[in-house]
């Protein structure tokens, strides 16, 4: 099923910027293939700039419900979007930035064709990959955390996590409408 | 929605009714020193009711490991009750489903707890 957003579509207005981003930067990118009669990887993207703030999770998963509903997803895919996106931002603002109010969370929605593709960056020092303990390792079952990324994983489709210096990118993708469904990976 | 938290005594165990989130921040902080609360006052037969419980994440999952393992410690019990799908899938694949004493009836629970 071909997925097709009308061109000059956004998936959020800048009208409709998301609460908390008050004190961030709101910015907006749109890339369109434009010339062409037929859009079959039309794309669009939305980004926004947040503060380290437990503000900035609520806002993260109200903003992917929307672009998770935007997309055609059902309500039980928007909820697991949500859902990993308001646990990336958890890690990015706790772990990732630690509340430093001098870095900030980018977020990223970008529709590009059967896929719905979510970025969340923070400024941190680097996500140490080979510390991520297992959650469902009996040793590990009854901790009080350690569970963000396991559920990310389990509720995406594809899950890319790019730890450097200068902070961690978590790119996540879902595929609309069950496209491409086995193609569930986790490279790092 | 923020959580809301109300007890109330059946037959010596405190049934908390949570209603809305359990996530990280007020949510987690108000399900922790209701346990936390109750265990001090020495009341330490807790079901939690989750009827209305329509979200919970990560930090909650944890706040909800760390209530099973506070009570337990402190020679209480601690069950849970009624839980939505959302929940129950989330308790399914962190595989705590099975580390969690789980009823879906109030009074057969509140039999279940040791006398």
């Amino acid at each position: 099923m071909t997925f097709i957003i009308p061109t000059g579509k956004l998936l959020h207005s800048p009208a409709n910027r998301i609460p908390g981003s008050i004190n961030g930067r709101f910015t907006v990118a749109r890339e369109a293939i434009a010339g062409r009669t037929r859009l079959p990887m039309c794309a669009d993207r939305v980004s926004y700039t947040l503060d380290s703030t437990l503000e900035t999770v609520n806002s993260a998963e109200e903003a992917a419900t929307r672009a998770a509903t935007d997309a055609g997803f059902d309500d039980e895919e928007v909820m697991k979007i949500s859902m990993a996106v308001r646990e990336a931002a958890v890690n990015a603002v706790l772990h990732g930035n630690a509340y430093d109010p001098a870095k900030k969370v980018t977020l990223a929605f970008e529709r590009n064709g059967h896929d719905l593709v979510i970025t969340v960056r923070d400024q941190g020092k680097g996500l140490d990959i080979g510390k991520v303990p297992d959650p469902l390792a009996p040793e590990n079952l009854m901790k009080t955390s350690g569970r963000g990324i396991f559920l990310i994983r389990s509720f995406m489709d594809v899950v890319e996590i790019h730890p450097s210096h200068a902070g961690t990118e978590l790119r996540m993708i879902k595929h609309v409408h069950g496209n491409a469904v086995n193609s569930k990976e986790a490279s790092q | 929605m923020s959580m809301k938290s109300s007890t109330r005594q059946v037959d010596g165990v405190t049934i908390v009714d949570l209603s809305g989130r359990i996530t990280l921040g007020e949510g987690s902080v108000v399900l922790r020193d209701t346990v936390r609360e109750l265990l001090s006052k020495g009341q330490k037969k807790i079901l939690l009711n989750l009827g209305d419980v329509n979200y919970i994440d990560s930090s909650g999952i944890g706040e909800l490991v760390s209530a099973f393992t506070t009570a337990k410690n402190q020679g209480g019990e601690l069950k849970l009750l009624n839980l939505t799908k959302k929940v129950h899938d989330l308790l399914q694949i962190t595989k705590l489903y099975t580390v969690f004493d789980i009823k879906d009836d109030e009074a057969s629970a509140v039999k279940a707890f040791a006398k």
